[in-house]
């Protein structure tokens, strides 16, 4: 198939009701930090965008928002024709330009503080990380806490960055700037804002 | 025994009837359509898009009697309307110099090239009211004049050539102009930014605000280079085509008002701008845009910031009569759970008032008694 | 003769355009991610007035679904004409079920009221809000509130309640009572009467706030701790009431005074009305409440 005829199939099928689908499950994600969304597959974006996180970008991305893609994305012309015509997004030329970041993969992103953090007057102003992961249970475990946690809950994705713990650690204390994570996983998506502390790590 | 009030859903219901009988009037005079609202009301038809934010002569017509006539309603109408169509993209700005122009007048210069055009004004009308029109009158054909050939130069540009006026805004090269309908507002804010909120903004709030500039609050003394109107051409870029495509004309007012200015250390004296731009024909919102625009330069051109005119926070917060509107009518909204709130609490201020009012009472009483 | 509507507008889903809808969402996101700050948004016309709940209006726009189902109060109760005109508006363009049981609602858009039933996991109160900007009254330019919050400079805000003490004998706040939220952001809980403060804090329900008019929107996620703000030797306390619902029976419960004559009479009943109706349902009674108990409509499904 042709990059044309790949980046034109593969939308929504029902752009509103999908996209306030796809919407209404990172908005419960990041109320509940730790808390597995299901989420069907909505969106066949071009491999290794996967349909997760492509439908996130589908649900979250337009030409307000440029979204700077790690090298493995960035290397597939298919997946930028894919959310160019989906979206309309344009794309960041630094990670501190970015709305939102699309990696592919985590375990060799760049790190946390470089991409966009918010200022002290508008923390808002800060990137969205979507970190596409395998799923969210096989890796080590994340015992998270902070609003949204009833008591504790928790999470284990496989293949986070380098040095995660510490590095989300230095974003909470960033706080209200920082960066606000959501891993989508095959079928399923969880959120780690900015406000979630991560307890302890297992080996 | 008591019983709560209900039904709100059938009294809303048979409101909106009861209010659509009294649009409608008196059945026995003919429904006014569209097309006589366009065509002899178009003054009022070209504030409601101006302030509506929406270039379209029937839609904005149709708010008007939808409104009866009340001009904010019908401004709001169609705010919900617009806000809610899809962006295609944004036309390239739109050349004032070309326009063809049906009333242009200069109050800097007695002539100049182009000439002065009164064109339909109300200017020099003896305003007394006119009992042919009444009746229904014939009106006769205006009178045209030849075409007219010669280029309208902007006033603006016949001053530049000298060098004695600012240069027309000058922004960053990689200033990309923002949209206030699609961004939310920042303070200080861009002069790009703030011409939009004003081109939008209360007919009435701008007028009182720039009449207080002449007034003395934050005199700039300001004269009319020139106030055009007439027709300019849209045009937008597609990427896939190798020229600009042309959209149609809209009438549009433009005033550029020219200020003195006695310099800065970084700026020689020179004459400054202020700049009003709206659809339609309203020279009288042009030019009070053009008034507040300039007071509202006060801090870049160094200027002390003392009356309300150039406090952008409070300007640009309250022209908007969508907004202004809502919030002051919101007050007749059910607030008795607030009232509730606040009435318990002075009645147990007041308890506690009194009570110490009869101990002081019966304090001094028993000391006369003594 | 009925005159055929012409060719005008086919309105989207729950009305706003879809790029509208994902601004918000995404504001929407950072207002959860960063609780009690204010996010600035494009803030639309909506076709009911600003400050007739055009931010709450443009909230549950943006997160409503063709499965949820949607209470909308004012002054706690479904009846009044505002939250009725809102049910309306959302029965109209989006179809959606529609119900006054706050237990059977999904998303609940409130206008100076938190319901008495407590809320669940999973729910999603919605407020309208005038002034999102605690220190508004106090500093009314955005420039330097901005400055405030970010430098977590909130000693104006007590000067102020201190004053109230100096003056009152006690904090004369009564409604909009600021708080503090997860110990950073002041917030304004929007005009409810303080009364359902405590309320907020770590509710299981997600609270979502729109301030149309002023461009912002805030939120408290599930579980965040919502501190009103005090003095050690003025705690926070709650309004009181010195007699139960009058129809209901109901003690601890916000009440509306109702005049019966114009010679002082009056009572006190529930300001939330699917409350009271549940209790009264349940066979509660107060001293002027009716022998048989009608209840109203509850619960109308999606179209």
């Amino acid at each position: 198939m042709d990059i044309a005829t790949q980046s034109i199939d593969g939308g929504f099928a029902e752009p509103v009701f999908n996209a306030q689908a796809v919407f209404r499950a990172i908005m419960d994600a990041m109320a509940r930090p730790g808390t597995v969304q299901p989420l069907p597959q909505l969106a066949r974006p071009p491999a290794p965008l996967s349909a997760t996180a492509g439908a996130v970008a589908l649900a979250l991305c337009d030409n307000d928002t440029p979204v700077w893609l790690d090298p493995p994305l960035q290397a597939e012309a298919p997946v930028k024709a894919w959310l160019g015509f989906h979206t309309g997004a344009p794309l960041a030329n630094t990670p501190a330009d970015a709305h939102f970041a699309l990696i592919a993969n985590p375990k060799e992103m760049a790190a946390l503080d470089g991409f966009a953090q918010g200022t002290q007057e508008y923390p808002d102003r800060s990137t969205t990380l979507i970190l596409l992961v395998d799923d969210l249970a096989s890796g080590p475990s994340l015992l998270l806490e902070g609003p949204g946690i009833e008591k504790t809950s928790m999470i284990a994705p496989p293949g986070m960055p380098r040095h995660f713990v510490e590095q989300w650690k230095q974003n909470n204390q960033r706080f209200p700037r920082g960066v606000d994570i959501i891993l989508a996983a095959p079928g399923s998506l969880a959120c780690l804002p900015r406000t979630t502390r991560i307890k302890t790590m297992e080996a | 025994m008591y019983v709560a009030v209900k039904g709100g859903e059938a009294a809303i219901a048979n409101a909106h009837r009861l209010l659509a009988d009294r649009r409608r009037g008196d059945r026995s005079v003919p429904a006014l359509r569209l097309d006589q609202i366009v065509e002899q009301l178009a003054l009022g038809v070209d504030r409601v898009m101006s302030e509506g934010s929406l270039y379209d002569r029937e839609l904005a017509a149709l708010a008007v009697v939808q409104a009866r006539g009340d001009m904010i309603e019908a401004i709001f109408l169609v705010r919900a309307y617009r806000t809610t169509l899809p962006r295609f993209g944004y036309t390239n700005p739109v050349d004032t110099g070309a326009m063809q122009v049906e009333r242009r007048v200069s109050a800097t210069y007695k002539d100049l090239p182009g000439g002065q055009v009164l064109g339909p004004t109300f200017d020099y009308t003896h305003r007394l009211l006119d009992p042919e029109l009444a009746a229904g009158a014939e009106v006769e054909t205006p009178a045209q004049r030849p075409v007219e050939p010669e280029a309208m130069p902007r006033v603006s540009a016949i001053l530049a050539h000298e060098g004695l006026i600012e240069a027309d805004g000058e922004m960053p090269l990689d200033h990309v102009p923002g949209d206030i309908t699609r961004e939310p507002l920042q303070f200080p804010m861009a002069r790009d930014i703030r011409l939009q909120a004003l081109s939008r903004g209360d007919e009435g709030f701008l007028l009182a605000l720039g009449y207080s500039t002449q007034r003395g609050y934050a005199r700039n003394h300001p004269f009319v280079g020139e106030i055009r109107i007439g027709e300019v051409e849209l045009e937008l870029d597609v990427p896939e085509l190798p020229f600009a495509v042309p959209l149609g004309s809209i009438r549009v007012t433009e005033c550029q008002m020219v200020n003195q200015f006695k310099g800065s250390a970084k700026a020689p004296p020179q004459f400054t701008r202020g700049y009003g731009l709206v659809f339609g024909q309203s020279e009288r919102k042009a030019m009070a845009m053009a008034l507040c625009d300039r007071a509202l330069r006060a801090s870049e051109l160094g200027e002390d910031v003392v009356a309300a005119a150039q406090d952008e926070e409070f300007v640009i917060s309250h022209s908007d009569n969508v907004q202004a509107t809502g919030f002051v009518e919101h007050l007749k909204l059910p607030h008795y759970v607030d009232f509730q709130a606040e009435l318990g609490l002075v009645r147990r201020m007041r308890a506690e008032y009194e009570a110490r009012e009869n101990e002081d009472k019966a304090e001094d009483k028993r000391e006369a008694a003594e | 003769m009925t005159a055929q509507p012409t060719e005008i507008a086919t309105y989207n889903f729950a009305y706003l355009d879809e790029q509208t809808k994902r601004m918000i969402r995404r504001a929407i996101l950072k207002g959860i991610a960063i609780p009690g700050y204010q996010v600035p948004f494009a803030s639309r016309e909506m076709p009911m007035p600003y400050g007739w709940g055009t931010g709450g209006v443009q909230v549950t726009a943006s997160i409503i679904g063709p499965d949820d189902v949607l209470k909308v109060i004012d002054q706690g109760a479904d009846d009044t004409t505002n939250a009725v005109s809102i049910r309306a508006f959302f029965k109209k363009v989006a179809k959606v079920a529609v119900t006054t049981e706050t237990a059977n609602a999904t998303i609940i858009q409130t206008r100076h009221r938190i319901p008495e039933h407590p809320l669940n996991a999973g729910q999603v109160l919605v407020f309208q809000v005038p002034i999102p900007e605690p220190l508004r009254f106090l500093e009314p330019r955005e420039t330097e509130t901005r400055k405030m919050h970010a430098l977590e400079e909130y000693g104006l805000m007590h000067v102020k309640l201190y004053e109230d003490i100096a003056k009152h004998g006690r904090i004369a706040t009564t409604y909009a009572y600021p708080v503090k939220v997860e110990g950073r952001y002041v917030m304004d809980p929007s005009p409810t009467p303080k009364f359902d403060n405590p309320k907020m804090h770590r509710s299981p329900a997600l609270q979502l706030f729109g301030a149309g008019r002023e461009k912002r929107i805030y939120a408290v996620p599930p579980f965040t701790d919502v501190v009103s703000l005090d003095f050690e030797d003025h705690p926070f306390e709650v309004q009181t009431f010195d007699h139960p619902c009058a129809l209901c029976g109901a003690e601890n419960v916000y009440l509306d005074e109702v005049i019966l004559d114009d010679h002082g009479g009056h009572m006190f009943v529930c300001s939330d009305t699917d409350h009271c109706e549940k209790r009264r349902a349940g066979g509660h009674h107060g001293h002027l409440a009716p022998e048989t108990h009608l209840a109203s409509e509850k619960t109308e499904p999606a179209k």
